[in-house]
Order: structure tokens, then sequence, then C-alpha cells
């Protein structure tokens, strides 16, 4: 998986995450379906958390290339 | 012509006197061109104001200094209300100012009114048009000057807030006749390169000149446009320019927008945190429901006395065979009835009952039974089946 994939899972993760919660805390599902969901569960707070864990600060400004798409440079704003 | 001589003091007076009992002058608007403008350091302000024919001296006390809306500078125009008086010690009348704006704001606050009015009627302000905002967005476009403090304001609060998303500076004039142009311009181009999935546009604070190209048309008809979210962070909590009401969001200030761009890393965490703790909740919760079930199950009957449930099931199985049993000897006693039935209608229809009765089967000698007297010719024999056997005949006549 790369960054980006796996920052594009970000929101998917933290929504699927959330249903997961709201699901077991039904407790209507069967005891193997529960198990399955924690484990998901789990698993997908363990990826978030090491995405949050990943952050690093990136500033970039953009000019117009030759062809016009956009090239970017590093921007240092001071800090 | 009086032959009155008067002291200056007096003279002075009664200029004075004459100016301050001239209910027009009490009460003037002026305009002309700010000059030799200067704050002194008790608060005061002491200017000139001129024009091509004349100059008149001004000062502003601090009191109603406190209250103007921009910095007045040399060789601004401006309109200044207030009374002129006379200033004894040094001889000259000037105008006392209460209030003083800027020349041509008055025009600019009409063609602001006027855009604001023109584009709430055509619908761009309508919050139905107003796209929602990425939860967590990863690439974030800040179209503003490069330079001012508006940028790292952004840059500070959102990379501390939220350091996974990148920063992607698309650098504009945020003032000067150009500015519209490049903003909108940025805007377009952040779409069409698609750069990032959220623009927030804006500067710093200011005059309403400073301001102004967050007023412009263009600027509005650009961020209506944008398929991007985009959220407007112009100047401080009270400038509200025609861009905040177009955008998606308004922001009272750059750093305010970088706060309601992104989320906050810290909160995230915690809401993981509480997410994973929930979760281990409820699983126990969901056990602990199905080990009491287990014990539930395992009081009832079938477990605790199977014999019990055995002698059950055997009584109803008894139950079943006899029923079984009485309703195959009642199939069997129907359909031995309909066999007698039949067999003695096949009976009835025996050509042996008929023989009995004293009839006779002719027979040719071909094999072929001989149904009518037309059928027989003379000479020919017959073999006749009688009841209890055959005899041969010959035919003589008819």
């Amino acid at each position: 998986m790369t960054v980006a994939e796996k920052k594009a899972g970000f929101e998917q993760s933290m929504a699927r995450l959330e249903e997961i919660v709201k699901l077991l805390e039904r407790g209507d599902a069967p005891l193997e379906d529960a198990m399955k969901l924690f484990e998901e569960g789990t698993k997908l707070a363990e990826a978030c958390d090491a995405l949050l864990n990943e952050a690093e600060k990136k500033v970039v400004a953009l000019s117009k290339g030759p062809d016009g798409a956009p090239v970017e440079r590093d921007f240092d704003d001071g800090e | 012509m009086s032959d009155r001589i008067y002291t200056v003091g007096e003279l002075t007076r009664e200029i004075k006197d004459l100016l301050d009992g001239q209910p027009a002058l009490q009460q003037v608007y002026v305009r002309g061109e700010l000059s030799n403008y200067k704050v002194y350091p008790s608060g005061h302000h002491y200017f000139t104001l001129k024009d091509e024919e004349a100059t008149l001296k001004a000062v502003m006390f601090r009191r109603e200094a406190s209250r103007l809306h921009f910095r007045p500078e040399s060789g601004m125009k401006a309109i200044a209300l207030g009374r002129i008086t006379v200033y004894p010690r040094d001889g000259a009348y000037q105008l006392y100012v209460s209030e003083l704006v800027p020349d041509g704001v008055g025009d600019l606050q009409l063609a602001y009114e006027q855009l604001k009015e023109k584009l709430r009627a055509e619908g761009l302000f309508d919050s139905a048009h107003k796209k929602p905002l990425p939860a967590y967005p990863e690439r974030i476009a800040i179209v503003t000057s490069s330079a001012g403090a508006a940028v790292r304001d952004i840059i500070r609060v959102a990379s501390k807030r939220w350091p996974l998303a990148k920063l992607i500076l698309l650098p504009v004039r945020v003032q000067g006749a150009e500015a519209p142009a490049e903003i909108v311009s940025a805007i377009r181009y952040a779409n069409r390169w698609s750069v990032a999935d959220l623009i927030i546009t804006g500067r710093g604070g200011g005059s309403i000149e400073d301001l102004w190209a967050f007023n412009d048309e263009r600027v509005a008809r650009a961020i209506y446009e944008s398929e991007l979210p985009v959220i407007s962070a112009v100047g401080h909590e009270p400038d509200v320019t025609i861009a905040d009401f177009v955008a998606d969001l308004r922001a009272a200030t750059p750093s305010n927008a970088a706060e309601l761009a992104v989320p906050d890393w810290e909160e995230q965490r915690e809401l993981l945190l509480s997410w994973r703790a929930r979760m281990a909740s409820a699983l126990r919760t969901r056990l602990e429901t199905s080990r009491h079930r287990l014990t539930k199950l395992r009081e009832r009957r079938v477990l605790t006395e199977p014999g019990a449930y055995f002698a059950d099931r055997r009584i109803a199985l008894d139950h079943l065979g006899a029923l079984l049993l009485s309703a195959c000897q009642a199939r069997l006693a129907k359909d031995r009835a309909a066999l007698g039935a039949r067999a003695s209608a096949l009976d009835a229809m025996s050509p042996l009952k008929v023989l009995a009765r004293g009839y006779a089967i002719a027979e040719k000698e071909d094999g072929t039974i001989l149904r009518r007297a037309a059928g027989a010719v003379p000479g020919e024999r017959l073999k006749l089946s009688l009841a209890d056997g055959r005899v041969n005949v010959r035919v003589e006549g008819e």
C-alpha cells in the first residue's frame, strides 16, 4: 500500500470503525460475527493510529510549469 | 468704521464668537486631501486638509481618533466632519474633526452593497449551493500572498492541528488592481489540475481598500464556480467581504480558516482510543450475553434429564406408528371394495355367460365370426361354439 492509498483509506477506515463500534454496541450480532467485527475494528484502529503517527508537515508552493502543469517546490514559511 | 482699538485677544475673541455663532460651521463636512498628518504622543491627530485652492488646519482629538476605521495618511483623500473654530493662541481657525472617512469609500460601500444584492438575487449565496468540506483533507490549496501574515497563520495552525495534510500555496497578489484576476486564475487553476481537495483563500486585515479584491465580482464568481470547496478567510472578524458570502464556509480570520479546514490530531487520537475502548467493552458484554444464554440452555430438561426427553419422543413415535397403521388399514379396505365391484362388472360382460343362456357363436373357416345371415354361403362349413363345446355344421340354404 502506498502512502497515498493509506491516506485515502483514513476517512473510510474511520467511518467503518465508527460503524463497527455501533454494531458491536447494538449487541445483536451472532457471537462469531461480533468477534470478527472486533478483530476488523482493532486492525482498522491500529492502521489509523499508525497513519496519525506518520504525520509530517509538508508545505509546497505551486507554480505553473512550461506545459501548464503544476510544479511544486518547497515553501519555507520561516518556521 | 469704528475707531475702537482692539487688543489682539479681543479681536480674536470677536472673530471666534462670530464663527462659533454660525450654525452652518458647527457641523460641516469638508472634502480634501490629508497632508502633514501627525499623530502626537498625546493621541491627538494634527493635519491639514487641502485642495487646489486652499488649506484648512484640522485636529482630531484622541477620543474621536480612537474610533477611526482606517489609518489616515498624508496624501489620502478624505471627508471630515467637524466644527470650525478659532484657536486664539495661533490666531488661526481650524476644523475640530469628530469623524473622518476615506473619500471614495462611500462609492466603494455603495458598489459593495449593489454587488452583494445582485449576487444574492442570482443565488450565489444560496446555502443549497454550499459544498460540504472533506472531513480529512489530504491536500489544501492556499490562495493568498506568499509574503503576508495570513499564509504563515494558516500554515502554523493547519500543520499543528493536522500534520497529515499537505499544504499547497498558490501565491497571488491580494491587493491592487491585478489581485482579482490573479485570485480568479489561481482558483481556476487549482480546480483544473485538481491540486487539492479544499481551497482556502483570503488575506490578513487591512483597510476596506486593502480587502477590496475579495469584493470583486470576478473573484465571487470564481469561488461560486469552484468544484473544490472554498473557505474564505479575509481580514479580521468584523470584515465581511462578498467572497465570504459566496464561499462554502466563511472563516473569521486566516487562522480560523485552518481550524475549520482540518480536524484536530489530538481529538482524532482520543476518538480512536475511545472507539477501541467501546469495542472492547461491547465485545465483553456480548460474550457475557452468550455465556448467560449457554447457562440458560444447560438448565433445560433435555440436557438435565435426557431420559425424559427420549421418553417423550418415544410416546410420540408410538402414537405416530398407530396412526400410520390405521391409515394403511383403511386404505386397504377401500381398495379391496373397489376391486370386488370391478370384478363383478367384468363377470357380467363375459361371453361364456351369453352362451350359457343358449346362444351360439358361428365361426367361418377363415376364423371370422358370422354376424349376418347374408354372410353365409350354401355348402360352407361353420364352427359353432356352445356353452359346453363346439360342433361342425354345414350351411344348406338361406
